[in-house]
């Protein structure tokens, strides 16, 4: 919460330069009047766009919200994906949804992160028809599970694979060659 | 029961169909009925007439639609998982071999991703040639799609004539990148070599010749009264649902929705260009066509006009850490080669941070999700593939149409397996 404080003058200050800063305010303060300042942590603008990270116990009120909203629509989900931090004990995955209102050209960025052994994030189906594919998408490739999708089943591998291929313990190359060590060749 | 008889029996039959699917499991694959007198079609993976691997399930009653269950992956690649361990140089040609049909809007996109995180600033003469080619790469895509919507209605004239165009097109790749299809055009900091005579010849000569082909082709089809009859109000999308869905390019935009980022969020000085977004009114097959015919014109009018104010400058940008040094260099010269192994070997500064980029593709918004953790390669990479948002609509879109609409809708719609699957 400190950090929020002495951040907010110095957002004010760039909002006043910047017009994208500028919406980029506008769309926080909404979010903070909408949901509560509390919801949301780790508010940032890497590279112009807003990214804010909340629980996955809000994030399905705050996109049906903003949906709704008539002030800035943010009712276009361009896409959401998984994300995979092994060494973020209890907030190893994660799921980043990015938002854009047509009208008023702001994008937003929203991050929840869970434990990977309780994958379980509310579905968008209901709210965003596109989320249907999105959603199995990251159940395939890294096992998150969304309660109340219609067809939670693998989308791009095989039905039959007993595995989430993204999670970073799979590693791309064959785990026994020693000739080849990450330190020459990638990661 | 008697079946299709009627129009109104067909049409109960589909809301029967529709509330049982709303009841049960809306995807559950279908079998055959024969209490309903219903046939289950599988279309796909491998028909001729879905120009890809798409499987679809159909459920008919005669020759109706009455529900389908999709199923893609078939040429799964995991450009994604690949991406974790590729320096960015090397994830060029990954994302040449996703939408395949406009390979270098994907590789400047790509590009533009990665100088945005890198924090390069393109000069203006590469700014104005990437964007040439991107659109004589959209013009490629949507000869293509257009091409084969009239393959698909039983008009072949057509096609032949537009891929006569687009080879055109491939020889100026070819003097521009040494490629065809999959171009691993342009570099991170501007282009690999600046435009030859020899392709600016060819540039030339084809912006002369192609307008011709493209007003006879529009004379061929446009009015065509049984072009027509097989494509209107056939696979239409209310804008409302088309938004729901993610929709974005030309199939939105069919819709009447004027989205494009070209003009919404601009890169690579697409603000220098007056050009028009051309909407359509009911989003159905011929709108999507006659859409993406007047892109291939506002396309034109863009490259002529970057063409005649193309500055003069340097064709990259002045980033010896990003970008190789010329070969004969390398040879000569001590830090063009130290330079010249670190930008090989990935060793390259990356800030740690995340980015999203997109550009408008030849089907779309075509976004670039990068994390990066400072490391050689992307932490994480989300590619946003239009083909595979829309692509789900697909049901939706030829419930109640019969199979031939089907697959002009699949026509219509561009669906690139390559982008679908990645």
């Amino acid at each position: 919460m400190a950090d929020q404080n002495e951040s907010i003058p110095a957002q004010e200050e760039a909002a006043a330069k910047d017009p994208a800063a500028q919406k980029n305010a506008q769309l926080l303060a909404l979010l903070h009047r909408l949901f509560g300042a509390e919801t949301f942590t780790d508010v940032e603008e890497p590279y112009g766009l807003l990214t804010a990270t909340t629980t996955r116990e809000r994030i399905h009120d705050i996109v049906a919200g903003l949906q709704q909203d008539q002030e800035l629509q943010l009712n276009f989900l361009t896409t959401m994906c998984g994300m995979h931090f092994p060494e973020r004990e209890g907030q190893e995955l994660g799921m980043v949804y990015h938002l854009h209102s047509l009208t008023q050209n702001i994008r937003l960025r929203l991050k929840i992160f869970f434990p990977i052994a309780d994958p379980v994030v509310p579905t968008m189906t209901d709210l965003y028809a596109t989320a249907n594919w999105m959603e199995r998408e990251a159940f395939d490739f890294y096992g998150i599970i969304f309660p109340g999708h219609p067809n939670l089943i693998r989308i791009l591998n095989v039905e039959d694979m007993d595995y989430h291929p993204m999670r970073k313990e799979y590693a791309l190359e064959d785990g026994t060659r020693e000739d080849k060590t990450d330190l020459f060749f990638g990661r | 029961m008697a079946v299709n008889d009627t129009l109104e029996g067909t049409h109960k039959i589909i809301e029967e169909a529709r509330e049982q699917q709303a009841r049960i499991n809306p995807l559950a694959p279908t079998v055959n009925d024969f209490n309903q007198e219903l046939t289950t079609l599988n279309l796909g993976p491998t028909h001729p007439a879905t120009h890809g691997i798409f499987q679809n399930i159909l459920q008919m009653d005669g020759e109706r639609i009455i529900s389908g269950v999709p199923t893609i992956g078939y040429i799964h690649r995991a450009f994604e998982k690949i991406a974790e361990r590729r320096p960015f140089y090397q994830i060029t040609p990954l994302t040449d071999r996703m939408n395949y049909c406009s390979s270098p809007i994907n590789n400047m996109g790509w590009h533009m991703t990665v100088e945005k995180l890198l924090g390069v600033e393109v000069p203006k003469r590469a700014q104005y040639m990437r964007v040439i080619l991107m659109e004589l790469a959209r013009i490629s895509d949507h000869l293509i799609c257009n091409g084969i919507l009239g393959v698909d209605t039983g008009a072949f004239t057509g096609f032949l004539y537009l891929m006569d165009e687009r080879e055109k097109i491939y020889e100026i790749y070819e003097e521009v990148s040494g490629a065809r299809l999959t171009t691993n055009m342009g570099r991170v900091g501007g282009m690999e070599r600046d435009f030859t005579p020899v392709a600016l010849q060819k540039l030339r000569a084809w912006l002369k010749s192609f307008p011709a082909v493209m007003a006879e082709f529009e004379k061929m089809f446009n009015r065509n009264r049984i072009f027509m009859d097989r494509v209107v109000d056939v696979g239409g999308i209310s804008a409302e649902r088309a938004l729901n869905y993610g929709f974005t390019g030309p199939n939105l935009r069919a819709a009447g929705v004027d989205y494009d980022v070209r003009v919404m969020n601009p890169y690579s000085s697409y603000q220098d260009f007056e050009f028009e977004i051309p909407v359509g009114t009911k989003g159905d097959t011929y709108d999507r066509f006659m859409v993406r015919n007047e892109e291939i014109w506002q396309s034109l009018r863009i490259i002529n006009q970057a063409l005649e104010n193309l500055p003069e400058g340097p064709y990259h940008a002045d980033a010896p850490h990003y970008y190789l040094p010329p070969k004969q260099a390398v040879y000569k010269n001590m830090e063009a080669l130290i330079y010249h192994f670190k930008i090989v070997m990935g060793e390259i500064e990356a800030p740690v941070g995340e980015v999203y980029h997109s550009v408008e593709g030849g089907n779309g918004e075509l976004g670039f999700y990068l994390v990066s953790d400072g490391g050689r390669t992307p932490y994480r990479l989300h590619f946003r593939r239009p083909c595979f948002i829309y692509y789900q609509a697909y049901t939706e879109m030829v419930v109640g149409q019969t199979l031939s609409d089907a697959i002009v809708t699949l026509s219509s719609m561009n669906v690139i397996a390559g982008e679908l699957d990645a």
